[in-house]
């Protein structure tokens, strides 16, 4: 099964036609916006649009040729998630997207030079060390193109003089990393939110292109590091797929098997951190105590506890440590109990009244706001969204476990917690399907020394821990790629704050950042 | 099922590496051999020992290590044991803030504005690769090479991101450093650091000695 894609080429001037046309025959996920630097054909931008109903994708490309001054229209008024994901290519390349209503740059400083994910990008039009605070406009950009073909700046304030801002970061316990929310507030009620993101700001997907392949998957643990197997994972199926490498059956089910058991961990740090969060420090302890547990057995196989650098191209890193089976039912017994793991949990946090009013009917999305800021994952299928990759696009070992997709109605906070503590129980469930019966093989199929993959652009994706977890590859046939995007889970999840904070109590704000479930450094990456 | 019945050798940092916890306080007894102050010398003693027992950390992650930082909190490390439990959310009550991830560009100033708001004595420790000198991510465009290119690091603790049992060792480090710094007057008198400049000839004779031997 090849995942090559070949966009759709669409000269600018009818860029905006052509998506409206395209959402109007039900494509109405964008899920990807990738900005490219193609060299002497010029920036530009592929779309990647997926049908909610049954999951297939199309993608489009539009290209700029004028290197000094691009400009393509915004596709905003489409879907709201495009507002960041336009912001992000500003930031990268410079491209400038007509009519949308705040230019400015989202990652880097305000005052950087030049737009690093240029090929011809100078590394040292800028100083290393700024110690000077950063200058943040309150003036959002919008252009928009005159009649003799030259732009024009409008400025608009992002907050008025009644406004009264509030901070909230980038040094926040509770904003899970460093993200910047000015808040304006009426009384305790929030009127909008600004983020400002890019305080742990990498660099990844430029640091890729000067990588091998091999290398770059050394960075994909340390983005989204509680889905850590899982972006992993996404790369090298990527990859292998890109190159026609077919896994062994016993790859396949390790890597699900390691998948579920990232989700586990990740959804067990989520109810700790939102327990902490909230106040609850013992829901917390307990939280860690099982997820220990996790760490122990990836520990035991990989050597690693976080950071795990499990997934290899063509294969995995280690085969299963003999204690694997029998630690895995421990595992699934403990979770099970009758009086410790789940039954615990619900016991000291889910029927706690002070959480219970913190959450219900705090911070509701409706399905058509999920779908047009892209929220994938927990977040999306708690408000009725059915978005799971597991079941729409079935990857490795899926298509033979039974499993259901969780959803709720309601879009609250609650629902969002009770999505991630039922999907806890759905992954012990695939787990359990597969464990008894992982079948024979080899771990690694043989690969070349230098691993080439063939021209042409590639797209790949998983269900992480936090929702769809893409990567866009492009290749020029080289033994390191010319572009590596990752579809972040986070920054739809960030962009999203704004809408289900509004009106709310800026008490309300931690809960629902909280049950969203961000990851900073995968935002950011 | 077959697995592999060897299980994965895992290359680790010589554990002979951990090993020397006496050179500060056998630097101390040498130095005190000749006699003390009667008065002033216990109650340095009692200030540095009550201060290194109770460092209270500044909430401060930016990345992966800050999970591991949780990690060490939690039961199972528990640092409460060693007196670091209580984290403060806001540097003017925190006495060392773990710098736990990559300092970006962008965070520099933030990280140094905290800094500056902490009061004396105060210290810092550079946690995993990336505080350390960037780490994996040494080559970018966006990341700070190190934080003591911004900051007066104490303790380096290398890793990526350290296991807990590394984080508990690199804060006990600081604990043996936080037991002496009354007889080296390194508290409250940052700007003069003695081991600078103006370091006493008598001081570096007894470095070398201290090298020889």
């Amino acid at each position: 099964m090849s995942n090559q894609i070949i966009p759709v080429v669409v000269a600018a001037a009818d860029l905006h036609q052509h998506l409206a046309t395209l959402k109007g025959e039900g494509y109405d996920f964008l899920e990807l916006l990738t900005g490219v630097d193609w060299g002497e054909e010029g920036l530009g931008v592929v779309y990647s649009l997926t049908k909610t109903s049954d999951g297939t994708m199309t993608h489009v490309k539009s290209v700029c040729a004028d290197r000094e001054n691009p400009y393509i229209d915004s596709v905003t008024d489409l879907w709201d998630v495009a507002n960041i994901y336009e912001r992000e290519v500003f930031d990268f390349y410079g491209i400038k997207f007509l009519g949308h209503p705040d230019m400015r740059r989202v990652f880097l400083r305000e005052d950087w030079q030049g737009y690093p994910l240029r090929k011809d990008y100078d590394e040292s039009s800028n100083s290393d060390i700024c110690l000077e605070a950063e200058p943040i406009s309150d003036m959002a950009v919008k252009y928009t193109i005159k009649g003799d073909g030259t732009l024009h700046e409008e400025r608009t304030p992002i907050f008025t003089d009644d406004d009264y801002v509030v901070n909230i970061g980038p040094q926040h316990p509770s904003t899970h990393g460093v993200l910047h929310f000015r808040t304006a507030l009426d009384g305790e009620r929030i009127t909008k939110i600004d983020p400002h993101l890019g305080y742990i700001h990498r660099g990844i997907e430029k640091l890729s292109e000067g990588y091998t392949y091999p290398q770059t998957l050394a960075l994909t643990d340390r983005m989204d590091y509680l889905g850590a197997m899982q972006t992993r994972h996404a790369l090298c199926m990527c990859i292998e797929q890109a190159m026609g490498v077919e896994v062994s059956d016993r790859v396949k089910v390790i890597r699900t098997i390691m998948d579920e058991l990232q989700r586990i961990d990740s959804h067990l740090l989520f109810f700790s951190c939102l327990a902490q969060d909230l106040g609850a420090t013992t829901a917390f302890l307990y939280g860690f105590r099982d997820r220990e547990e996790i760490l122990k057995i990836f520990e035991k196989t990989t050597g690693g506890r976080l950071i795990i650098n499990y997934n290899m191209i063509g294969g995995v890193a280690h085969d299963l440590h003999p204690d694997f089976v029998k630690d895995v039912h421990a595992f699934i017994d403990h979770m099970r109990s009758k009086k410790v793991g789940l039954k615990e949990y619900h016991d000291i946090f889910t029927g706690n009244v002070i959480f219970q009013t913190r959450a219900k009917g705090v911070g509701v999305l409706t399905k058509e706001q999920v779908i047009s800021y892209g929220c994938t994952g927990g977040t999306g299928r708690a408000s009725g969204w059915h978005n799971d990759l597991r079941k729409l696009r079935p990857y490795a070992a899926y298509d033979r476990v039974k499993f259901n997709e969780i959803t709720f109605d309601e879009g609250d906070s609650f629902a969002r917690y009770m999505v991630r503590m039922k999907e806890i129980e759905e992954s012990l469930s695939i787990i359990e399907q597969l464990i008894d019966n992982i079948p024979e093989g080899s771990i690694q199929e043989k690969m070349k020394p230098i691993i080439k993959v063939p021209e042409g652009i590639y797209y790949s994706a998983v269900e992480g821990s936090r929702g769809i977890l893409g990567v866009y590859l492009e290749s020029k046939g080289d033994k390191s790629p010319y572009r590596l995007h990752y579809r972040s889970t986070g920054l739809p999840l960030v962009a999203v704050m704004d809408t289900a904070c509004r009106g709310s109590l800026i008490a309300d704000l931690i809960t629902i950042g909280g049950t969203v479930d961000y990851i900073v450094p995968d935002v950011d990456r | 099922m077959a697995v592999n019945k060897k299980a994965p050798v895992i290359n680790n940092i010589p554990y002979e590496e951990f090993k020397d916890n006496e050179t500060l306080e056998q630097l101390i007894q040498e130095l005190n051999a000749g006699g003390v102050n009667v008065c002033v010398a216990p109650l340095d003693k009692l200030i540095d020992w009550g201060r290194s027992n109770s460092l209270w950390p500044l909430t401060f992650a930016t990345s992966c290590c800050g999970i591991e930082f949780m990690a060490v909190a939690a039961a199972r490390y528990d640092m409460a044991r060693f007196g670091f439990e209580i984290t403060r959310n806001s540097p003017r009550q925190a006495d060392v803030i773990l710098v736990n991830g990559t300092i970006t560009t962008k965070m520099a100033p933030v990280l140094k504005r905290l800094y500056d708001q902490m009061a004396d004595p105060k210290y810092v420790v550079a946690i995993g690769g990336c505080a350390i000198s960037g780490g994996p991510f040494a080559k970018s465009y966006h990341v700070v090479k190190g934080v003591d290119k911004i900051l007066p690091v104490d303790v380096y603790c290398p890793g990526c991101p350290p296991r807990p049992e590394s984080f508990l060792y690199g804060m006990m480090q600081l604990q043996r450093k936080v037991l002496v710094e009354n007889f080296f007057v390194t508290t409250n008198r940052k700007e003069h650091d003695p081991y600078d400049k103006a370091m006493d000839e008598q001081y570096v004779e007894l470095l070398n000695a201290q090298e020889k031997a």
